[in-house]
């Protein structure tokens, strides 16, 4: 294993460590349990806005904390998921008198995690709602799954309800915008390395150097397929077609077209990824209206991308113009 | 023959010990199928937990176990946090005041820590969880009891039980967790759940045979 880091037993604390003395007009900072907050939480009158999942893909959650965004992000250890003391505390710190929003991944350990940090809040008089993101279409939704993972969408997510909250929107304005992501984002991934976890010391999986893996998840966890690699515009196809179909788009629909990388893939791969996506969306009729392009919600140092649909109406172009201030996303401030 | 308070945490410090020497080899198990994080998060949980029973030592068997579930859902995290501490928890509501339990009553904390599982995970049996150790286990447990079998011999038909449902999650497509996300690619590997399940009642044997 090859890293920049000192124990592997040490890597959170000390990332978080980093975060807090890069960004303290923007975040603090809380350990034991560890949580990143906004520098003013509670704001009086606000919804606050809550997620977290296991730490290893940054710049989501802890860098997404701020203005305009997420209030307050609880990181686990590397992809395993927080613990309920972390969300209750955070959800306490962050409460402003208006409830708060917890924007939950759909894996199994998050999901119950979640579950129980609500109901304690709940005990403790604090109004929580819960949206689950589950927009992975690699992942078969049936009966006999524990359904499809949270994936790119919840970055998107966590921009439109960190706005709406921003604006001073209600607990159940500001889910229902969230439900909106849920049901009008689609993703799919595809990854060309493995990943290293730092306490196990070798990649998670064998992937040998003419081979990929389609359909990935974040957590180094393998996909479904596994194939020759083959030229950029024809993954892209095979991310993008089963995203299309997944929802009913109709032509002329306005979408954002979300090109994230993995970790470990440079800008100048993720535009070849993007034109190619964006000719697709077209030919399919749809309506680029927003993109975003940059590894926001990696799976360390992973080689490979995932694309992001969301459709848009006007009220979700507003807050995603909505100015943002965050150490991973800013602009407008 | 029953089970003191000592039995009690001696179990629990061997579970410990086993889960470190497993922590590689559960962790090979769920890189295979899962995340590749279960041996650490429980051997750190159960860290956690050898570091509190000082202060726990001279309490009743339920403030043992609720202890050690309310360290494990604060320590673990992932999976296994929630499911390994309502284990304990509901397993401790059963045996609040108790300071040694008979064959019967360890029957009875076993059952309410795997309903609570259930519940919490929502898994049944055949879905490649820890369900599929444990079950099985309980069951054996039971039946050895019903036949008049002494401590020693239910205890060690209840490990091989876990060990055999252990083992029976190998050709099993996962339907929970973060397996099932792999569809058919999941069968052919033990599920690792279900192994440190297996472990669990592997201790209670080793510890408590000879009580």
């Amino acid at each position: 294993m090859k890293k920049l880091i000192n124990k592997p037993e040490d890597v959170v604390r000390e990332e978080l460590e980093g975060m807090a003395l890069a960004h303290p007009d923007l975040i603090r900072v809380h350990f034991d349990p560890n949580y990143v907050v906004r520098v003013d939480a509670p704001v009086k009158g606000k919804v606050g806005v809550l997620s977290g999942g296991g730490s290893g893909h940054e710049p989501m959650h802890g860098g997404l904390v701020g203005i305009g965004m997420l209030d307050a992000a609880c990181p686990g250890a590397v992809f395993t998921s927080p613990t309920p003391d972390q969300m209750l505390e955070a959800t306490k710190a962050i409460n402003g008198g208006a409830g708060v929003l917890h924007i939950v991944k759909n894996y199994t350990g998050d999901i119950m995690n979640f579950e129980m940090a609500a109901d304690l809040a709940r005990a403790e008089g604090i109004e929580v709602e819960s949206v689950i993101i589950d927009d992975d279409v690699a992942v078969q939704d049936s009966l006999y799954t524990a359904g499809r993972r949270g994936v790119g969408s919840t970055v998107l997510a966590e921009k439109l309800c960190g706005a709406a909250a921003e604006q001073g929107r209600s607990l159940k304005e500001v889910a229902d915008v969230c439900r909106k992501v849920k049901d009008w984002g689609r993703s799919m991934g595809m990854a060309l390395t493995s990943c290293t976890v730092p306490h196990v010391g070798r990649p998670t999986f064998d992937l040998p150097e003419d081979e990929m893996e389609i359909g990935i998840g974040i957590h180094g966890e393998p996909g479904r397929t596994r194939m020759k690699l083959k030229p950029a515009d024809e993954i892209v196809e095979m991310l993008m077609e089963p995203i299309i179909k997944d929802i009913p788009y109709k032509p002329g629909d306005e979408v954002l077209l979300f090109v994230n990388g993995m970790g470990g893939t440079p800008l100048i791969e993720l535009y070849i990824v993007y034109r190619k996506a964006h000719q697709i969306a077209t030919q399919h009729g749809l309506k680029v209206v927003r993109n975003l392009i940059g590894s926001y919600i990696t799976s360390l140092e992973m080689a490979g991308t995932s694309i992001t649909l969301l459709k848009m109406d006007e009220d979700m172009i507003k807050l995603w113009d909505a100015p943002v201030k965050t150490p991973g996303l800013r602009w407008g401030m | 023959m029953v089970i003191t308070r000592d039995k009690v945490l001696e179990w629990i410090k061997r579970y410990a010990d086993l889960l470190a020497e497993n922590r590689d080899y559960l962790t090979q198990l769920d890189a295979a199928i899962g995340d590749a994080d279960h041996g650490a998060n429980m051997d750190r949980g159960f860290k956690a937990v050898l570091s509190k029973m000082p202060e726990i030592a001279d309490k009743d068997i339920g403030t043992i176990l609720k202890t050690v579930g309310m360290t494990l859902l604060a320590t673990v995290g992932g999976a296994g946090g929630p499911l390994y501490g309502t284990l304990f928890l509901q397993a401790g509501m059963k045996t609040t005041g108790k300071m040694e339990l008979t064959l019967e009553d360890w029957i009875n904390a076993l059952e309410a820590g795997i309903t609570g599982v259930k519940n919490r995970g929502k898994a049944e049996l055949g879905d490649k969880t820890m369900i599929d150790a444990l079950v099985p286990a309980w069951n054996a447990l039971k039946q050895a009891a019903e036949n008049g079998s002494n401590l020693g011999e239910a205890l060690d038909r209840c490990a091989r039980a876990a060990e055999e449902g252990m083992k029976a999650t190998i050709p099993l497509v996962a339907r929970k967790g973060r397996a099932s996300y792999l569809g058919e690619r999941s069968a052919g590997h033990q599920d690792p759940g279900a192994t440190s399940s297996y472990l669990m009642l592997r201790a209670a044997a080793e510890v408590w045979r000879d009580a």
